[in-house]
């Protein structure tokens, strides 16, 4: 009845129903648990094609309460279409109050990218996911992998980064870089670039993954230790385009590269629209 | 038997789930959680079982707590079960037996019992904690530290623990290093 009265729609809170909400939330803390293992859940339906965030919203449906506030964010844009959508979904389904600022938000849902400024205790950081494996494309077979971090046989992303280097001169893998936490489980931390993965460590944000279509749920609690896989002679190293932004003029931010005519102009801006916007107008 | 459920269980059991999720990834924090009056069992625990119970859960009670089965059955659907069964356990420290409960598999340490001790007081003073979760150190009064350590060492196996007493509530998953203090 209070559900009725309060929310404009005919939709259970936060879309989902109480039976998933519930599988979810088990398997999120099982998740928190076991930081970099990933959990499998029963991955339901969304009104949204998968690859647009079907995991990371099931996540954020099984942990939003009325009072958050949520950003959304896409490659850290919060006007793109993906971010956009989503957040209108939770607006109309769970009357929750949303926000661009990166400072202000408890739960901040995204799509490769972690905000440039700094996150605080008490925030949740929830990843949409496509291929939660970071052996898949190494090795096809599920049933293998999962003898891999068994057995915590990870030779064979060695060997890869080894190849990284033996046919380019360095590690070429400038997104999804392979991490390991707390010196067991080997994660992808997704398609974020890895200028981000310093960030995954130590981070006082509690960090959760979603990937809907492999059904799959991880986490990083807060102030976990999160390595990137390099070697000694390699050491791995937090890259970014040589650039400074176009727009705001900061030179430790991520960048995107954007082509603005036929001649092979060319702008670089903070990819963190969030970020440009504070520093533009400070 | 038919009292003390949540009232407005969508929004109860979003709030009370964030309690429990803060709590199993900030080790050692204690958090107020409020919507149950189940018979026999403290606030906190009624709460995280209308939060995470129901009738995909095998659930086992420790023989003392009998007088809160018919509300747990009422309210969650769980089924008893077995220690070796259960995917949800709930006991005073002393009935809890430890070594029954599944501990998950190597190829699925997920599939481990999660824990309910329900304490005479919780606060934030004995033994030490340190771990993910926490930045430098967390103190959280357990009943005692052996059983933690063993549990901690089987690492990526082992239990997961909730702490209740009254309507406050704490965690302790299985990659807390716990020591005397």
């Amino acid at each position: 009845m209070n559900a009725r009265q309060k929310n404009t729609t005919e939709y259970n809170f936060a879309y989902l129903d109480e039976d998933t909400k519930r599988m979810i939330r088990r398997a999120l803390l099982k998740a928190v648990a076991i930081p970099g293992y990933q959990v499998p859940f029963a991955s339901r339906e969304m009104p949204m094609p998968y690859g647009w965030g079907t995991g990371g919203v099931q996540v954020t449906a099984a942990c939003l309460t009325p009072d958050d506030v949520l950003k959304v964010i896409d490659q850290g844009a919060d006007d793109t279409t993906n971010a956009v959508s989503i957040r209108k979904f939770f607006q109309r389904t769970a009357d929750v109050a949303v926000t661009e600022a990166t400072q202000d938000a408890t739960i901040i849902q995204t799509r490769h990218r972690i905000p440039e400024a700094a996150l605080t205790e008490g925030q949740i950081l929830v990843f949409q996911v496509p291929i939660p494996e970071p052996l898949r494309f190494l090795e096809p077979r599920e049933t293998e992998t999962r003898k891999m971090h068994e057995l915590e046989e990870y030779g064979l992303m060695h060997v890869k980064l080894y190849e990284d280097i033996a046919k380019h001169g360095q590690i070429a893998t400038a997104y999804a870089y392979p991490v390991k936490v707390e010196g067991r489980y080997v994660m992808d931390p997704s398609p974020i670039p890895k200028f981000d993965n310093p960030k995954l460590s130590g981070n006082p944000a509690l960090m959760l993954f979603g990937a809907g279509r492999e059904q799959r749920i991880y986490a990083l609690p807060p102030h976990t230790n999160v390595v990137s896989l390099d070697f000694e002679d390699h050491p791995f190293e937090a890259s970014k385009a040589n650039h400074n932004c176009d727009i705001c003029g900061a030179g430790d931010t991520y960048l995107d590269e954007v082509i603005t005519d036929d001649q092979g102009s060319r702008m670089f801006v903070c990819s963190d629209t969030d970020h440009c916007r504070i520093r533009q107008e400070a | 038997m038919l009292e003390g459920g949540f009232q407005d269980q969508p929004r109860q059991s979003a709030t009370a789930f964030r309690a429990a999720l803060d709590a199993m990834a900030r080790p050692g924090t204690i958090h107020t959680v409020a919507g149950a009056q189940p018979p026999a069992l403290s606030i906190a625990a009624g709460v995280l079982l209308l939060t995470l119970a129901d009738r995909t859960t095998g659930l086992w009670l420790a023989p003392s707590l009998s007088a809160a089965r018919d509300w747990i059955t009422f309210h969650t659907g769980a089924t008893f079960t077995a220690p070796e069964d259960a995917q949800i356990a709930i006991g005073a420290w002393p009935d809890l037996p430890l070594a029954r409960f599944p501990i998950g598999r190597p190829d699925y340490p997920d599939r481990s019992a999660t824990l309910i001790v329900e304490m005479p007081a919780l606060t934030a003073t004995g033994p030490r904690l340190s771990g993910p979760g926490i930045k430098t150190h967390a103190n959280l009064s357990l009943p005692e530290t052996e059983a933690f350590r063993i549990n901690a060492a089987a690492f990526p196996l082992g239990l997961d623990f909730f702490f209740t007493a009254g309507d406050r509530l704490a965690a302790l998953p299985r990659t807390t290093k716990v020591e005397a203090a």
